[in-house]
């Protein structure tokens, strides 16, 4: 009697405040797109960081001045029409007609002149075109003008930068948030809009159309082009394990994943409803040292570090399968017109006694260096333990500390000491969009506490970048990029772990127009 | 009903130690956290703005008074890395929880309590040795490992119900019973075995009192005596153990929600902890432990219902 | 002597002890049983199926052919030898934590039985840490200290001590009222001798009964806690960590998962029965101690 009164007590009781307590929605199912995206998104602000999960989302919600279409040319976006000086001195720009963001507020001259100096101090080049820029006016509420000291050729690179830190273009008072803080308002003018009571990080982030949003007429072809929405809803669900991942979307429980585990890969090629596609070209992999602390601050230690590294190994544990990558030694992608061969002394595979005899002229104290290893994030994280027994097979002693991407990305803001909440050493990629110019190239930089993670000061490698700049012809640059990356290996800023595809995975036949891009693109795509 | 009001009062000195600890773990943290929180261009004049907006520099006895306070109005401070209040974090994802123990409790009731009963009934008979076995495995094999066997087994092999994820239950009662099924009956095995055992021993030893004999003897059927008099009897310690095997509950939904990807607090709290998002972890902390100490509470309570002769 | 010949005559006791010697063996002659280093890793010889024999070349360039008994998981490390060294972990970490809480426990349950001031108060602490459920409490202690040995077995010895003191407590409280102790005390018998010649003895069995169910559970929260990333680091070879990283391709290579949450489950079995079989010769009573 009493067991009976209790059990159906709870079930009541039970049923009751779950329907209060869940979501309360009824959407049309066929129009909202499911996306797995490559990591949980916690940091809403693509310009504080250069995590490619926030730079995805700013591509759902903002929009640029200009783009660069699949071809690699750049063309307008939220601009019109634009003039500048034979000199390259002096740029003006007009705003198309009709630009708003998604609270009704047209797009004014204000907006883009506080967000491109919000972008400008942190983006690596938006620092060097700072310090050029002369002055960066409003002539009307449509238009501006940028006044140059020296002739500044890459204006347009600048205002079309599609990663690293993507040049975005967010509402005056939002951009009025110091760089070195996070912003807190995510209005913007781009596709779609993000909606915040759905907001549950670590859950599921979740779009809606913008309806304020005037696409080009233009097909759409890279960053550039008419992004236009066919989806009401797009729904980004957070699923970190692998496994988890390729069970969805096998199921249908989602639509898309944007960047495929490659353990999962064998598994999901022989599924007859879904497809495999390489949206953009070739990323790499990178290992990042600290120089800004011991013990990476002295290069012989750098290179003896860059010296453990097993290309093959490390890539063969991470993508599993030999189709989906390539060892390559240049900082630029193998595939790419500036790479080459010329490093000094790496060569991608392992060296471990030249490796510990300059440890022992560089006097190495066998304090463990910190290695930060992201194990939530599945594309990244098979190379910490493998990186780790390369490096104790050196001579290293490591500490390889377990942490979510999230607080990796936060992690590596610190300067502190290693053994003080610091780090020395982590492992990420890049993708073609950050490559393709060294100018763009955020580790590329050595210009000690201004510059990326790690804050190298190395002085030859800032005028091999302002020559690079200077360049005329694409002889001079291919010669200039040679010595860049000789002078990267020289002092150990970061070495090169491999080349790798990215694959995005969609359910054949539901989900189509996904848009080769550098970047990823999240527009166009039609469920049926 | 004074001794009601006693009970509820006594609890207040246990939440507060429980508060006490939990603030106490986290004062235990190696390191600096306002030099966590600060971004990449951080110097010490920076990092000394932010000790002083998180009440750091405060002597410690200040800084827990203040949390408590703050605490006790439903402010259980902010997530350092997403920009929303703890209490809104725990809010979002308190439904698929509840959702799952509630599905969790039911299945385990409706079998444990049963089986329990009947083994007592037919105490020595290989109901009552297969039962005993049964539970002490429920006990050792971990939730983790059940789970995927699971997931092997029904999921994949006989493909009869998704593997992850969870529909709230007013967007599809199908699918919220069909994503928390298995995540569910995972669950419920710990909890089965303990409640089935402690059902049998408390049942098998009211059963052996005289005035069992005098209903027998009486005519009564069987099915009554076991259910209006032995259950009954049994009760106190049957409803103790659900109680106490909240807890193990609790633990249980931090493993299922990470092997099933259920977005619900055990998942929140894997991503905190991961993070090492204090603010988070010492939320979600207090929230369990508060809801544990509510529901023996409860089950303290209900003593009064079930059993006359409990007085306080 | 006859409670000796009376606890290994019992059934459980012998099914438990031998089980557990077995997996004592396999852990501590773990070099010698047709293993490799655990921490070697072959990312080509990845995921390779259990019963194949293959080439196996280490980061440093060695290569060797080597039976793979249950495989090798995703960095290519030999699973049959990351399974015996892993049950060193396990099985050290069940019985310092075991120990640890029973001297905790018991040092708090004679202080709060034997001096009343003391006990309420203590008490009190004792029901706030049980209202902490013990993974969150394990999981929050690992997230701010370094993962290593010592400090699992101390976050997940805290919140067993509780039980184990209560359980003293009550224990005392019956003893000390008992005519011999009153006369001990009349005959100004120094606190500590009652302590060790009166009280202790009565406690021993229930205590080696509850030790038994601390240690299956303390092996069973280490694996959660590896499991869920908080525990151990990865290069560790734990049973919990072997099967957090062959979570990723269950679907295709269950084993990875399996087999170590195999040997997990008869770990965790065999102490469990050995704890059933010791409370049935010891102290059938044991249920109605704690409540």
């Amino acid at each position: 009697m009493v067991k009976w009164l209790i059990s159906r007590c709870v079930v009541a009781v039970s049923f009751a405040v779950i329907g209060f307590a869940g979501n309360c929605h009824a959407e049309d199912s066929s129009k909202v797109l499911r996306i797995v995206p490559q990591a949980d998104l916690k940091i809403l602000d693509p310009i504080w960081t250069t995590a490619f999960v926030s730079r995805n989302h700013g591509y759902m919600v903002y929009d640029q001045l200009f783009g660069i279409d699949a071809k690699g040319q750049i063309q307008p976006q939220m601009v019109d029409t634009y003039t500048k000086s034979p000199d390259f001195k002096e740029w003006t720009f007009t705003l198309r007609k009709g630009l708003s963001f998604s609270d009704g507020q047209p797009v004014t001259s204000e907006d883009v002149i506080a967000s491109v100096n919000r972008w400008a101090k942190r983006d690596v080049f938006g620092q060097v075109m700072a310090t050029q820029l002369d002055k960066f006016e409003a002539i009307d509420a449509n238009s501006f003008k940028m006044t140059f000291k020296t002739p500044f050729p890459m204006t347009l690179e600048a205002l079309s930068k599609p990663s690293g830190n993507a040049n975005f273009i967010m509402p005056k008072r939002v951009a009025m948030t110091p760089a070195d803080q996070q912003i807190t308002e995510y209005i913007g003018s781009g596709p779609y809009v993000l909606k915040m009571d759905e907001y549950k990080p670590g859950a599921k982030i979740v779009y809606l159309k913008n309806e304020k949003y005037v696409p080009r007429a233009e097909e759409p072809s890279g960053t550039a082009g008419g992004k236009r929405v066919f989806v009401d809803r797009v729904e980004w669900v957070i699923l970190k394990d692998a496994q988890t991942q390729a069970n969805a979307i096998a199921n249908g429980e989602v639509d898309l994943i944007e960047w495929m585990p490659a353990d999962q890969y064998a598994a999901l090629k022989d599924n007859p409803k879904l497809e495999l596609l390489k949206p953009t070209p070739a990323g790499s992999f990178d290992l990042h040292l600290n120089h800004f602390v011991p013990p990476f601050d002295n290069p012989k230690i750098a290179q003896a570090a860059i010296m453990a590294v097993n290309q093959e190994a490390l890539m063969r544990a991470q993508m599993v399968n030999k189709d989906l990558y390539r060892p390559c030694v240049s900082i630029y992608p193998c595939d790419s017109p500036l790479a080459s061969t010329d490093t000094g002394y790496f060569t991608g595979k392992p060296q471990f006694e030249a490796a510990k005899k300059l440890l022992k002229e560089a006097g190495y104290d066998g304090k463990p260096v910190v290695l930060l290893f992201p194990a939530d994030f599945a594309v990244l994280n098979k190379f910490p333990p493998v990186l780790a027994q390369l490096l104790k097979q050196a001579g290293f002693n490591v500490d390889m500390q377990s942490m979510d991407w999230s607080s990796l990305v936060t992690r590596r803001t610190s300067k502190e000491p290693a053994d003080k909440g610091g780090w020395n050493m982590f492992i990420t990629g890049w993708g073609p969009g950050d490559m393709m110019n060294p100018m763009f190239f955020p580790p590329l930089t050595g210009n000690g506490e201004k510059g990326w993670f790690g804050w190298t000061t190395d002085p030859k490698l800032e005028q091999l970048k302002a020559d690079f700049m200077a360049a005329a012809t694409d002889d001079q640059r291919k010669k200039i990029a040679k010595e860049l990356q000789l002078q990267t290996y020289q002092t150990g800023i970061f070495a090169k772990v491999g080349d790798f595809d990215y694959i995005t995975v969609v359910r054949k036949g539901v989900v189509t127009g996904l848009v080769p891009s550098t970047v990823n693109a999240f527009w166009n795509l039609k469920k049926n | 009903m004074l001794f009601i009001l006693r009970r509820v009062l006594s609890t207040v000195p246990v939440l507060l130690i429980v508060a006490l600890i939990v603030f106490a773990m986290l004062r235990l943290t190696p390191g600096d956290p306002a030099a966590a929180l600060v971004g990449n261009n951080s110097n010490s004049e920076d990092i000394a703005r932010i000790r002083t907006s998180l009440g750091l520099d405060e002597p410690v006895p200040v800084q827990f008074v203040r949390w408590a306070g703050k605490a006790l109005q439903g402010d259980l401070g902010e997530s350092y890395y997403m920009k929303q209040s703890v209490t809104h974090l725990i809010a979002q994802r308190i439904g698929p929880t509840l959702s799952l123990s509630a599905l969790t409790m039911l299945i385990t009731l409706s079998i444990a309590i049963p089986l329990g009963i009947l083994a007592a009934w037919r105490h020595g008979g290989w109901l009552d040795r297969s039962l005993m076995s049964f539970s002490v495995l429920g006990f050792s094999v971990p939730t983790f490992v059940i789970g995927y066997l699971l997931i092997w087994a029904v999921a994949l092999h006989w493909k009869l119900l998704p593997v992850q994820g969870y529909t709230p239950i007013n967007e599809s009662f199908s699918g919220w019973l069909s994503h928390l099924f298995l995540p569910a009956v995972t669950l419920s095995i710990v909890y089965l075995a303990l409640i089935a055992r402690v059902t049998r021993a408390s049942v098998a030893e009211a059963l052996t009192e005289d005035y069992i004999r005098t209903a027998r003897s009486k005519g009564i059927s069987e099915l009554r005596i076991l259910v209006r008099h032995a259950l009954t009897n049994a009760a106190v310690p049957i409803v103790t153990v659900i109680g106490i095997g909240i807890g193990l509950l609790i633990g249980g939904v931090v493993v299922t929600e990470t092997v099933y990807a259920i977005p619900g607090l055990g998942q929140l709290t894997v991503d905190a902890v991961l993070g090492r998002d204090f603010p988070l972890i010492q939320g979600i902390t207090l929230f369990f432990s508060f809801a544990y100490v509510l529901i023996n509470l409860l089950v303290d309570l209900s003593y009064v219902l079930l059993d006359p002769r409990i007085r306080y | 002597m006859a409670t000796q010949n009376k606890i290994l005559k019992n059934t459980s006791v012998r099914i438990g002890l031998s089980a557990l010697t077995l997996l004592l063996c396999m852990a501590v002659f773990a070099p010698w049983l047709y293993t490799i280093e655990p921490t070697a890793m072959d990312p080509s010889s990845a995921n390779i199926l259990p019963g194949v024999t293959a080439e196996f070349s280490d980061l440093s360039g060695d290569t060797f052919d080597h039976l793979f008994l249950m495989g090798t998981d995703s960095l290519g490390r030999d699973t049959w030898s990351r399974v015996a060294y892993g049950a060193r972990i396990s099985l050290t970490v069940g019985l310092c934590v075991a120990v640890l809480s029973l001297i905790g426990g018991t040092l708090c349950g004679v202080a709060a039985g034997y001096f009343r001031r003391l006990d309420n108060a203590l008490m009190r602490v004792m029901d706030s840490l049980m209202a902490i459920p013990g993974i969150l409490f394990a999981i929050t202690l690992m997230a701010l200290w370094r993962p290593t040995v010592a400090t699992v077995v101390i976050a997940i010895t805290i919140p067993e001590i509780p039980r184990v003191a209560r359980l003293v407590r009550s224990i005392v409280l019956t003893i000390r009222e008992e005519p011999y102790v009153e006369a001990a005390v009349s005959l100004a018998t120094s606190t500590i001798n009652i302590l060790w010649r009166h009280i202790l003895p009565n406690a021993i069995a229930p205590l080696l009964v509850q030790g038994t169910y601390v240690c299956a559970s303390a092996i069973l929260v280490e694996a959660i806690l590896s499991f869920l990333g908080v525990g151990l680091p990865p290069e560790i070879p734990t049973w919990g960590n072997i099967m957090a990283d062959g979570r990723t391709q269950f679907n295709q290579y269950p084993q990875t998962v399996l087999f170590p949450g195999f040997f997990l489950a008869i770990t965790v079995l065999a102490v469990n029965i050995l704890g059933d079989g010791l409370r049935d010769t010891l102290d059938p009573k044991f249920n109605k101690r704690t409540g």
